[in-house]
């Protein structure tokens, strides 16, 4: 029975996108966190998603393989009264851009509930299937 | 006798088993909405369930006698051209994008969500046919 598997496959494409869901929560609570006095602040995180066969031809779901950081440098704002201002008095900022993350997270609330949505008309459609000739 | 009743049966059963495959590709299509270079597939339903069901059998109706072939190997063909093991697979495609995209998805949410919907509704449509068909032969059967 091949409807089976669409469980499967929305489950992981669900936790896959509550993944991404975490990724971007942990990069807007960081967004003003300042470097620390080893000069090295918090970098953006994003999830990879890649194809994962699951049994049976056609059925694929998703997986999260990485989680890369973003390496370009944070912001720098010239504040010498900060307590963690650096020699010339800058402090270093985390390098999340808000703005991308808030777009990430309405893509990813999106792709969680139409996943749901696929798994609640699945269940009951094997509802219905499980009922075959007993309505008379 | 008992074969010829089950014949009638046996056109939406294919229907309802090509239905809910096709409702398995559409659901890794969705699935896989954001994933990068992932491309979109289908099947076209009606040549799939022609070929699953032997047009000939259709032709020749349910009066004709039908002797099935004796087969040693999951693998021989029956008289219609299906392996006599198991149910020939529909033949898949790909979607071509209605929009590229820069990650080279090719699926489209809009395309994927109304051909989900249909495919519900006549996945139920066949489970309701094949429902009522029971309850015709279960009629006929308890003669009342």
């Amino acid at each position: 029975m091949s409807m089976f598997n669409i469980f499967n496959i929305s489950g992981s494409a669900v936790s896959a996108q509550s993944q991404r869901l975490n990724v971007v929560a942990s990069n807007l609570a960081n967004a003003d966190t300042v470097a620390g006095p080893d000069g090295q602040s918090y970098k953006a995180r994003q999830v990879v998603f890649t194809a994962q066969a699951m049994g049976g031809t056609g059925a694929t779901g998703v997986a999260v393989t990485q989680v890369v950081e973003d390496n370009t440098p944070g912001r720098r704002v010239y504040d010498p009264k900060h307590p963690q201002a650096d020699g010339e008095g800058y402090i270093t900022y985390s390098n999340v851009n808000s703005v991308e993350e808030m777009v990430n997270m309405i893509s990813a609330s999106r792709s969680y509930q139409n996943n749901v949505e696929v798994m609640n008309t699945t269940k009951s459609l094997l509802m219905k299937t499980l009922q075959m000739g007993q309505g008379n | 006798m008992l074969n010829r009743i089950t014949d009638s049966l046996n056109f939406n059963t294919e229907a309802l088993r090509l239905r809910s495959e096709r409702q398995r590709l559409i659901a890794s299509n969705i699935a896989n909405a954001d994933t990068p270079g992932y491309v979109a597939r289908d099947f076209d339903f009606a040549s799939a369930l022609s070929q699953a069901t032997g047009r000939q059998s259709q032709a020749q109706g349910l009066a004709a006698p039908r002797l099935a072939m004796a087969a040693s190997s999951p693998a021989h063909l029956t008289r219609n051209g299906r392996p006599a093991g198991g149910t020939l697979e529909p033949e898949l495609n790909y979607a071509t994008a209605a929009q590229t995209n820069l990650d080279q998805n090719t699926v489209d949410m809009d395309r994927e969500r109304a051909n989900f919907a249909d495919n519900t509704v006549r996945y139920e449509a066949s489970l309701r046919f094949i429902n009522s068909q029971l309850r015709t032969l279960n009629t006929a059967i308890t003669g009342q």
